[in-house]
């Protein structure tokens, strides 16, 4: 479909413009909104996430193209909603509490609503409870965490641990990131993934939202 | 005397430009200042301030009155009580790379996490680097509580070396007992006043913003006379302007922000104008501490300081490297170089890795031959007993050579920097012959050598107890019933 490969160009050379008009002729012709995400915004969002991975493009043309990607978003969502297609999740985000390093969380956080994801950002300084309260008021299935500091990693242990006692890790995930924390480290509090960079973090939380039942 | 040699970016036009604009920042856009007690401070003292917001905007007459009560230098006295640095005029010291998460291990040549016995090796070697003038809170052992993991640096720092500390919180909470161990080095409020002993970091949020936590260290610091440096991080293209300039107008309107919550409470409060501002890379989402744009800024940062009266810090002299490698040592040379050219006071980074988050003892004893070429290129050219020139030319013509003439014993020790045993400058038989060492092996025995040669710390011993007692208590406080087993005694 022609109509569908142009609106993931236009995603790639970061046209949020171009992109609005072509969804609308997207569906005159008759093709489905879901259809339209997943075939013309989504895989033009993989393209330019393959292209920046490579460095032929960089983080500007990311946010770009996430933008042109959210312009497209704008004039799907609501036939996507009366056709009771749902986001492809809502993710609830924050530094840790004692953290107030928030600059890799925003960079994953945006990159998280370039990939579809509906995205509840608490800031940063955000208490384990908050976490938790957060999740359930949103429905979300997943909570990502970034801390920079030792000081405050073990807040991260206090979500997982809280989610486990309300019995609700089945149902909410954990992705968590950061310079000190690791992929060890979210093994050892019983967190279910980790992520070192945007990509990482898009490609973790994809997984454990499709994990949520 | 010798030509300085100095290093400037700046015109004297667009470092007024620069400064005007960050005024115009601070009187029109202001900050956000995410602390009452600060923010009814500021208001005292003429700012407006919008509480509902906490959003302060400066006014000309403020920040005039701040720069005028800030102290042009200061000094600071080992834990026994001798000057080791005066911030002052183009002086320049090093000290480690501060908080790294980890460290290299020669042994593995793995980064890993670090422990107390790896902090006080770090202090026994750190007394020895000859170039190195204070010790920082260089990286965070994993085997205590997180809740004390700043307190228990300092704890070690003082307890096994004698050099003064450059050091910072991580909380509120922790100011007490890193304010107490210092108190109980010097043994009283007055004491420590008149002889800082430590130097604490404290970071505005970028862009234009200053926490709750640190806006409440930068007011705790100064009352107890503690120096502060202001740790500004504007990432270019990110949290600040793409252009060099407009990261520097950046960071002139947090860090002269941070000169007023400090003197407002505590006029005369000792404060380096410091910062850590980094270009953003656009490709790998981090924050290069050797980018060459970097150690610009920083250089730039410097010369807005000194135009301001300020004695000045700044985050260069370190590299992004994960192993010690020649990107290591060409990064680090690099940033020590145009840092000792530019005059910065305070620089900071030796020993660091991997954007600020990896010590490496074996590249602390590179970096400390690194300092003193540094510190030697400074010195300049200056003319001895040079002038007239014949006799000594009629000295060497005689002798055939000067090895053994007195004015080469003279001028020898001054003139010629000897760095080594990791600067390698044996000829290649020899070199074969001591075992083909690599940079990082010759690295390695200097600091096995090094730890073996420390002698504990001439700090009473009373002193000691003291400092003990206080972090054992604040151990409890976080639910340590004991602190991990020493290596040696202090
Ligand atoms: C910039 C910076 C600051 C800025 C922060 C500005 C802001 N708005 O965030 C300022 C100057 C304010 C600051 C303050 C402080 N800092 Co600071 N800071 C840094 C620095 C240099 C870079 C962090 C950064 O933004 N990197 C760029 C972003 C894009 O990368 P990132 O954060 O790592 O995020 C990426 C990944 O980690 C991952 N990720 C992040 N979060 C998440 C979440 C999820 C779910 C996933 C999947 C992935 C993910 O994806 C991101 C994108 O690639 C680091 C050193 C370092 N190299 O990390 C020190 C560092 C973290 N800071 C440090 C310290 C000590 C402090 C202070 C305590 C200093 C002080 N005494 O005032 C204060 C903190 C006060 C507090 N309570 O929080 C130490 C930590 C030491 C320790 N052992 O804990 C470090 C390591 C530097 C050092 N050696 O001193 N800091």
């Amino acid at each position: 479909m022609e109509i569908l490969k142009k609106i993931a160009q236009c995603l790639e050379v970061g046209d949020d413009a171009g992109v609005p008009p072509l969804v609308r002729q997207a569906l005159a012709e008759g093709i489905v909104a879901k259809t339209i995400l997943d075939d013309g915004l989504i895989a033009g969002m993989n393209t330019v996430g393959e292209k920046f991975r490579v460095h032929e493009i960089f983080l500007p043309d990311v946010l770009l193209a996430a933008k042109a990607m959210y312009a497209g978003m704008d004039v799907l969502k609501p036939l996507l909603l009366s056709a009771g297609v749902s986001s492809r999740g809502r993710v609830v985000i924050g530094s840790v509490q004692g953290d107030l390093h928030d600059i890799g969380k925003n960079l994953v956080g945006i990159m998280l609503k370039g990939a579809g994801f509906e995205v509840i950002d608490l800031g940063n300084d955000v208490a384990a409870e908050k976490f938790v309260a957060a999740a359930k008021s949103h429905d979300a299935c997943v909570i990502g965490m970034s801390a920079l500091l030792t000081t405050t990693m073990p807040v991260m242990k206090e979500v997982v641990d809280l989610l486990n006692k309300e019995n609700l890790s089945g149902k909410i995930k954990t992705i968590i990131g950061g310079a000190p924390v690791s992929q060890n480290y979210a093994g050892e509090i019983g967190a279910d993934a980790y992520g070192y960079d945007c990509a990482q973090a898009v490609a973790g939380v994809k997984k454990l939202a499709a994990a949520v039942p | 005397m010798a030509l300085r040699p100095q290093l400037k970016f700046l015109s004297a036009e667009l470092l007024e430009r620069i400064v005007a604009e960050a005024r115009d920042i601070l009187c029109r856009l202001g900050t956000k200042v995410q602390n009452p007690r600060v923010l009814e401070m500021l208001a005292e003292h003429g700012a407006k301030v919008d509480f509902e917001k906490s959003q302060v905007l400066y006014t000309n007459s403020l920040l005039d009155r701040c720069l005028k009560s800030v102290p042009a230098q200061f000094k600071l006295y080992d834990v026994l009580g001798n000057e080791t640095h005066d911030f002052s005029g183009s002086k320049i010291h090093f000290t480690p790379g501060s908080a790294a998460l980890h460290v290299l291990d020669h042994q593995t040549q793995k980064i890993r996490k670090p422990d107390t016995t790896d902090y006080v090796r770090y202090v026994q070697l750190l007394s020895g680097l000859s170039h190195i003038a204070s010790q920082s809170t260089a990286f965070i052992p994993a085997d205590v509580a997180e809740r004390v993991s700043d307190s228990y640096r300092l704890f070690l720092s003082l307890l096994y070396g004698e050099k003064p500390v450059v050091t910072g919180t991580f909380t509120i909470e922790s100011f007490q007992v890193m304010r107490d161990m210092q108190l109980a080095v010097r043994g009283g409020e007055k004491e420590l006043r008149a002889k800082p002993l430590t130097v604490f970091s404290c970071c505005p949020t970028s862009p234009l913003k200053w926490s709750e936590i640190t806006s409440q260290n930068v007011v705790d610091c100064g009352a107890s006379g503690i120096p502060v440096e202001f740790i500004s991080m504007p990432l270019s293209g990110f949290m600040a302007p793409v252009t060099l300039v407009g990261t520097l107008v950046q960071h002139t309107a947090e860090t002269l922000s941070g000169i007023v919550i400090s003197q407002i409470n505590s006029p005369g409060a000792p404060v380096l104008y410091g910062g850590s501002p980094a270009v953003f890379d656009m490709r790998y989402e981090t924050t290069p501490m050797g980018a060459v744009e970097t150690q610009m800024i920083d250089c730039a940062c410097n010369e807005i300081g000194k135009y301001l009266g300020l004695p000045t810090q700044a985050y260069i002299s370190l590299s992004d490297a994960k192993m010690l490698d020649a990107q290591a040592g060409s990064e680090t040379a690099m940033g020590a170089t145009l840092a000792a050219l530019s005059g910065i006071n305070n620089i900071s980074g030796p020993g660091m890795l991997d954007f600020e988050s990896c010590q490496s003892l074996e590249k602390l004893v590179l970096d400390n031959e690194i300092c003193g070429m540094t510190l030697r290129l400074v010195q300049g050219i200056e003319p001895r007993e040079d002038f007239p020139a014949r006799p000594i030319f009629e000295e060497l013509l005689r002798e055939q050579h000067l090895l053994i003439s007195p004015h080469t014993r003279r001028h020898l020790k001054s003139e010629h920097y000897f760095p080594g045993p990791v600067i390698d400058r044996a000829n290649l038989s020899r070199w074969r012959e001591e075992g083909s060492l690599t940079l990082g092996q010759r690295a390695h025995q200097e600091v096995e050598r090094l730890v073996g040669a420390w002698s504990p710390s001439r700090l009473a011993a009373e002193r000691k107890k003291e400092l003990c007692a206080l972090m054992e208590k604040e151990a409890r406080r976080w639910g340590m019933d004991m602190l991990p087993a020493r290596p040696v005694e202090a």
